[in-house]
């Protein structure tokens, strides 16, 4: 029995030990429970709206100001008329405009009913639907309200839009996630792999004593990968179009590009990661936990970035995969050109030329 | 022995300091063309560092330093050009064929493709490996292994070769047989600069140098070693130096 207990007791010693066994045990369980307890909820908070009150009568004014105070919603601004509707979707901040027609206040006398449009932005269908039901929720205790006040029963009936994705189709929502995702993993944690493993046979050394230069060395096992990516993301997005009816509105060209400058920045994370490890254990492990995980979690893949706590929005600016995902839904969905996603775009360039730049000096340094 | 004494490697007081470390302490010694230049010393004393400068992978701190008639600092690319280097981990990959291995170094070194062929084929013939053409170097021994990543190693015809460990565990009659093919080489021209810490293997050099503690102890033919410290082989001449301290030995 004592045999046992003594190979047991090296077994914690193992576990203790092991600063990555530890991260599994205890660090991933907490980060894990806090992360999901804070991203994973269906309330809404500060999500932007704007107002086309076409009216402006008491009446609306009343109602506009009940559902900007009800704490889940903020007024970005107020818009004119209709044309400017499809703008201010496309820059992406505003979920939901609310329309009220002109002469509400009298029709509403008139004939006791008046009509709201609700327009949706659905190219986040979960967040579409719950938006249009909260905001129908506080129309109906207006109701309830005016007519205990009153004693005229009054109607409101909303007219819904969900722009983009009026089916509300998950999918619209999953194939921009998943495209995201396989990308930057195959990328970046493909990448590292094979450099780190040419480091740990030995070989990279070999390498490093023929005439190769480094940097064709680094070009030289990141260009099959390059390739492999752009095929998967073609495959994607024609899965998507063919079996799912995901639509491409916007132009193809720019759908491409952009995956492109986005597979470079996975690469280019991918030589990052190979500068900093030694086995390709580490590597993978690295590439999972920071791009696997935070991808699905915070990039607004599948939970809106509004309704996370600060910290967590913040955290979510880092990671590349959020400004992809906005760049694809917007192209794809939205069928916006270059302009409405330059900031995205640069932000995704100004990334991949700093992990480069990262890369490029710490390879030199061990050269040394 | 060869009598020509034309230097293919001249090094003036190679310093190597990694921050406050002396790995490389004021080496200076010259390799001549032709000769199997045995670089000996106990693990941690210099070795792997001095001919990692030597090969161009690390810059020294200072120092002159000459390789295949190039100057270290300024024309790295020109010496990794005529140098030939077979690593402790013999450098082949284990999941490519023999001859894909061949053909990929081959390429590297800027050989065209009857160049590759013909040299392949020759290299194949002489290691016995014909069948072995298209078989993985992860199902080759490892004897066999050593021998090809060898001649992988001077496919082009380099004027010196730097062999870092090359009989890392392999038993003795291996070892052996591997020093007949880096004598063939030395026949046929090629400068041998071979690191080892197997001592009999030092008898098989024409000249070596022994470093303790970043330095070189000592210099020169193996018997003339074994003379002066009055002991029978290269081993007792190993330990005797590595006893005395490096001051005292000048």
């Amino acid at each position: 029995m004592k045999r046992f207990w003594g190979f047991i007791l090296k077994e914690f010693l193992h576990i203790f030990r092991d600063p990555r066994t530890m991260l599994i045990l205890f660090g991933m369980p907490i980060v894990q429970i806090l992360l999901f307890g804070y991203v994973i909820t269906n309330e809404l908070k500060d999500i932007k709206i704007a107002i086309l009150d076409q009216s402006k009568d008491p009446v609306t004014i009343e109602l506009t100001n009940k559902i900007i105070s009800s704490g889940f919603f903020i007024l970005d601004r107020n818009i004119k008329n209709m044309n400017e509707v499809e703008d201010i979707f496309k820059e992406g901040n505003v979920r939901q405009v609310i329309v009220f027609e002109s002469g509400f206040g009298r029709k509403l006398k008139r004939e006791g009913t008046a009509s709201i449009q609700l327009i949706a932005d659905a190219s986040d269908a979960n967040t579409a639907n719950l938006v249009v039901h909260y905001t129908m929720a506080i129309i109906g205790d207006f109701v309830r309200e005016q007519n205990k006040l009153t004693g005229t029963p009054i109607q409101f009936i909303p007219e819904v839009r969900m722009l983009y994705n009026n089916e509300l189709k998950g999918v619209y929502m999953f194939i921009p996630g998943i495209m995201a995702m396989i990308l930057i993993l195959v990328s970046a944690m493909m990448t590292s792999i094979s450099i780190v493993r040419e480091k740990e046979l030995g070989t990279m050394e070999t390498l490093l004593v023929s005439p190769l230069r480094p940097a064709q060395i680094i070009l030289g096992k990141v260009t099959p990968y390059v390739v492999l990516s752009f095929i998967n993301a073609v495959t994607i997005i024609a899965m998507g179009s063919l079996v799912f009816g995901m639509p491409v509105q916007g132009s193809m060209i720019l759908l491409l590009a952009e995956s492109i400058l986005y597979i470079l920045l996975g690469l280019s994370l991918g030589i990052l990661i190979s500068t900093i490890t030694r086995t390709q254990q580490n590597a993978m492990f690295i590439s999972l936990f920071a791009l696997m995980l935070p991808t699905i979690l915070l990039s607004g893949f599948i939970f809106p970035v509004e309704n996370m706590p600060k910290i967590l929005q913040w955290l979510s600016l880092l990671m590349p995969p959020r400004w992809f995902i906005t760049i694809i839904k917007n192209i794809m969905l939205k069928g916006t050109g270059l302009m409405y996603v330059w900031k995205e775009t640069l932000i995704l360039i100004v990334m991949t030329t700093l992990f480069l730049g990262l890369s490029i000096r710490k390879f030199k340094i061990r050269l040394e | 022995m060869s009598e020509q004494k034309e230097t293919i490697i001249t090094v003036k007081n190679l310093v190597k300091k990694f921050g406050n470390f002396k790995a490389n302490d004021n080496l200076s010694f010259e390799v001549f063309k032709g000769e199997i230049f045995g670089f000996l010393g106990a693990n941690g004393a210099g070795k792997t560092t001095a001919i990692k400068i030597l090969c161009g992978l690390w810059a020294p701190t200072s120092g002159e330093i000459n390789v295949a008639g190039f100057d270290i600092y300024n024309q790295t690319e020109q010496i990794k050009k005529n140098i030939g280097y077979m690593s402790q981990k013999f450098s082949l990959y284990e999941d490519i064929t023999v001859f894909e291995n061949i053909r990929l170094f081959g390429g590297i070194y800027g050989l065209s493709r009857r160049e590759i062929a013909q040299r392949a084929t020759d290299l194949m013939q002489r290691l016995d490996l014909e069948h072995s053409r298209d078989k993985l170097i992860s199902s080759l021994p490892l004897g066999w292994r050593q021998k090809l990543a060898f001649s992988v190693a001077i496919l082009h015809n380099p004027k010196l070769v730097f062999l870092d460990e090359p009989t890392g565990g392999v038993d003795p009659v291996t070892r052996r047989k591997f020093w007949d093919q880096i004598y063939e080489a030395a026949d046929r021209g090629i400068t041998v600069f071979v690191t080892t810490h197997y001592m009999d293997e030092a008898e098989y050099c024409d000249r070596v140098s022994i470093m303790v503690d970043g330095r070189i102890a000592d210099l020169d033919t193996p018997s003339a070693l074994k003379g002066k410290y009055r002991v029978k082989n290269m081993n007792e001449v190993f330990l005797k130096i590595a006893r005395i301290k490096p001051d005292e030995n000048n």
